[in-house]
C-alpha cells in the first residue's frame, strides 16, 4: 500500500529541471506523476516513477540530493466530490496532509491521489475502513 | 633514536635552550644591523644597538617586523645576504596586495629541512614510509618543505604537487602512499573522492601532515575517519621558513615550536605588549639562526596561545595552540570579528552525521549595514521532501552560527559539488564590500 516517492532537491538554476529529466529518460525510467514545491531559492522535484530505486541511484550517481520517501496513493471517482469525501475522513481522524498532488489514469472515471501524511498506517487504517480504494505499489509503478 | 629526528634539541632542558636561544639571538641582531640598513634604521630610531641585546630576555626591547615591512623593501630589501649567498627564493600566497618574497641560503634549506622533517617524525614517520606530498610545488613553500623535509629524514619522497585528484588517488594506490601531506581541506576532499570511488581498502595510508590554513577538530576527525589515518598539525609561514615551524607529536594537543630556530612570543596585538604563557594573543616569531632573512619579532596576526606543560611526548619544546586563524582571514562584520572556521565548528554542531558540509560566505554590505550570508551545500542530514522540513534545517543552522558568532546570517541551502573546490586553499570567504570601495 505504500508507495516510494522519489524527493530531488534542486535549486532555483536554468537547466536543472531538462538534466534531471533527460538523466532518467537515459536510465529509461518511466515518470507517472510529478509535483514540484518551490520557493524562492530551492525547489522539490517529487516524482512517482515505475523504477524508484533505479532513478535515486542514476540521481544520486550524479551528485544529486535525493530521498526516498512514503506516500501513498487512492484511487477515487472522476466526478465532483470525488476527493471531497477522502479528505473529510482524513480530517475527521486528525490526520493532517503534508502535500499532495494528482493525476488521471488511463482506465475511465477514475483519477488518483498522492498522499504525504505523517503516518501512514494510520491513514491507510481509516481510509480502508470507510471503503476508499488503496492502490499497491506494483498497480502504480507498471500503471 | 625513537620517534625525535633530533633527541637533543627536542627534550633539551628549558636552561640550555634559553642560552642556546640568547647566544644565537646576539649573533643574528649583530647580523642584522650589519647587514640590513632598513632594521639598522628601525633600531637607531628607538636608539637601541646591538650591544643592548644580551639575552632572550632583552627581545622585547628590539622593534616588531610586519608584512608590511616585507611590502615597503619589495623584493629583497630585508636580505642579511649578498645575491650570490641565496640559494632559493620563495615567495607567499598573499590574498592582498603584492606578494612577499623570501630567500634562502644553502644552511637555511638545511635548516628547513630539518624542522620539517622532526614534523614528519613526530606524524610517525620513518624511512620505511612513502611520503605523499600533494602541496603545490613552486614558490608556495607548502611542496619544497614537505620535500626537503622527507629527504632529511630518509622516507622516500613521491612529488606529486596539488591537482588532479583522481590520479592523485591513483599513486597512493599503485606507489602504496603511507603519509600523506596537503592542505586540511584537500585533505577532506580526497578522502570524499576516496570514498565516492570506495577505494577505501586499497589505500594504506597511516597519517597525514596538514597545514597552510586554519583547520577545526570536527575537520580533524572527520579526515581521520575517511582517510583511516592519524592526522597531525603542521604550522609555519614563508615569512619565518615555511612548514615545520611548529609541529604536532602523537598527543594531538598543540604543536612544538621549534625553538632553537625560532623564539615565539604572544603579544596583545593591541599594544604589542608581551602576554604571559596561556594567555591568547598574537603569535610572534624571531629567527636567530636563518642567514638570508632572518626576521626579527615578525608579527604573523595569527592567534593563538603558548603552553609549557610537559608533553607525554617527551619534547621540552613549547607548545602553541592550534591558532583561531590568520587575521587576515578574519572577517569584521556589524563590528564581530568572524573566523570561517566558527562557521565550520556551527554545521558540524548541527549536521547529525557528523560530516563537514561545503559552505562558504558571502559578505555584503546592504544600505550601508553588512550583510552576511552562509550558503551550505545540501547533505542528505539536512535534505527532507518538504519545503517546511528544510525550511526548518535552514533556521536551525542560522540558529547556531547565532549562538556560536552572535550575529545573524541568511542561510541558504545549495546543491551538492555547486561551490567551488579549490584543489589547493579553499575559498570560503567572498567579500563582497571590497568590491564596493
Amino acid at each position: 500500500m505504500i508507495i516510494k516517492q522519489l524527493s530531488v532537491f534542486v535549486e532555483n538554476k536554468p537547466g536543472r529541471l531538462a538534466e534531471i529529466t533527460a538523466l532518467l529518460a537515459e536510465a529509461k525510467v518511466d515518470i507517472r506523476a510529478l509535483s514540484v514545491a518551490d520557493t524562492n531559492d530551492f525547489g522539490i522535484l517529487r516524482l512517482i516513477v515505475n523504477n524508484p530505486d533505479k532513478a535515486e541511484e542514476t540521481l544520486k550517481s550524479h551528485g544529486y540530493t535525493v530521498a526516498l520517501t512514503k506516500v501513498i496513493t487512492i484511487g477515487i471517482h472522476d466526478q465532483p466530490g470525488g476527493l471531497a469525501g477522502p479528505m473529510k475522513i482524513l480530517y475527521e481522524n486528525g490526520i493532517s496532509v503534508e502535500y499532495m498532488y494528482a493525476f488521471i489514469s488511463k482506465t475511465v472515471n477514475t483519477a488518483y491521489v498522492i498522499l504525504r501524511v505523517e503516518d501512514n498506517e494510520k491513514a491507510i487504517e481509516v481510509l480502508q475502513k470507510n471503503g476508499v480504494t488503496l492502490v499497491s505499489e506494483e498497480e502504480v509503478y507498471s500503471m | 633514536m625513537g620517534n625525535y629526528f633530533n633527541e637533543k634539541m627536542e627534550t633539551m632542558s628549558r636552561d640550555e635552550m634559553l642560552a642556546l636561544q640568547s647566544e644565537r639571538l646576539v649573533d643574528t641582531v649583530r647580523r642584522v644591523y650589519d647587514h640590513v640598513a632598513p632594521y639598522r634604521a628601525k633600531m637607531d630610531a628607538i636608539g637601541i644597538k646591538p650591544e643592548d641585546i644580551r639575552s632572550v630576555e632583552d627581545l622585547s626591547k628590539l622593534p616588531f617586523t610586519t608584512k608590511q615591512d616585507l611590502r615597503d623593501n619589495y623584493p629583497y630589501g630585508l636580505f642579511a645576504l649578498p645575491p650570490a649567498d641565496v640559494a632559493e627564493i620563495h615567495a607567499s600566497s598573499g590574498t592582498t596586495g603584492k606578494q612577499t618574497v623570501v630567500g634562502y641560503s644553502k644552511a637555511d634549506l638545511d635548516v628547513w629541512g630539518e624542522i620539517a622533517a622532526r614534523a614528519i617524525v613526530a606524524a610517525g614517520g620513518g624511512k620505511d614510509d612513502y611520503l605523499h606530498v600533494s602541496y603545490g610545488y613552486g614558490l608556495f613553500t607548502g611542496g619544497l618543505g614537505l620535500h626537503y623535509g622527507g629527504q632529511k629524514m630518509g622516507a622516500t619522497v613521491i612529488p606529486v604537487s596539488a591537482g588532479n585528484t583522481k590520479r592523485q588517488i591513483q599513486i597512493m594506490q599503485d606507489f602504496g602512499s603511507t603519509i600523506l601531506a596537503c592542505t586540511p581541506s584537500y585533505a577532506l576532499y580526497l578522502g570524499e573522492t576516496v570514498c565516492d570511488m570506495g577505494v577505501q581498502d586499497k589505500i594504506h595510508l597511516k597519517a597525514g601532515i596538514f597545514g597552510a590554513e586554519p583547520w577545526t577538530e570536527e575537520m580533524r576527525r572527520e579526515i581521520e575517519q575517511r582517510l583511516n589515518i592519524k592526522a597531525h598539525d603542521i604550522y609555519g609561514l614563508s615569512e619565518i621558513m615555511g612548514p615545520g615551524v611548529s609541529f604536532e607529536c602523537a598527543e594531538q594537543t598543540g604543536m612544538h615550536v621549534n625553538e632553537d630556530h625560532f623564539i615565539v612570543e604572544i603579544i596583545d596585538p593591541d599594544t604589542g605588549e608581551v602576554l604571559p604563557d596561556g594567555s591568547e594573543g598574537e603569535l610572534v616569531f624571531t629567527c636567530i639562526t636563518k642567514e638570508a632573512l632572518p626576521l626579527i619579532r615578525y608579527r604573523t596576526r595569527d592567534i593563538s596561545m603558548l603552553s609549557r606543560k610537559p608533553c607525554s611526548c617527551g619534547r621540552t619544546l613549547v607548545k602553541m595552540a592550534k591558532p583561531r586563524g590568520r587575521s587576515d582571514d578574519m572577517l569584521i562584520i556589524r563590528g564581530v570579528n568572524v573566523f570561517p572556521s566558527q562557521v565550520e565548528a556551527a554545521l558540524l554542531q548541527v549536521g547529525g552525521k557528523g560530516t563537514a558540509p561545503y559552505y562558504q560566505l558571502i559578505v555584503d554590505r546592504v544600505n550601508n549595514l553588512d550583510t552576511l550570508e552562509v550558503q551550505v551545500e545540501m547533505d542528505s542530514s539536512f535534505f527532507s521532501d518538504t519545503v517546511r522540513g528544510i525550511e526548518e534545517q535552514e533556521k536551525k543552522i542560522a540558529k547556531q552560527l547565532d549562538f556560536i558568532l552572535g550575529l545573524s546570517a541568511k542561510v541558504t541551502l545549495v546543491e551538492p559539488k555547486s561551490l567551488a573546490r579549490s584543489e589547493g586553499k579553499a575559498v570560503r570567504v567572498i567579500d563582497k564590500r571590497k568590491l564596493h570601495d
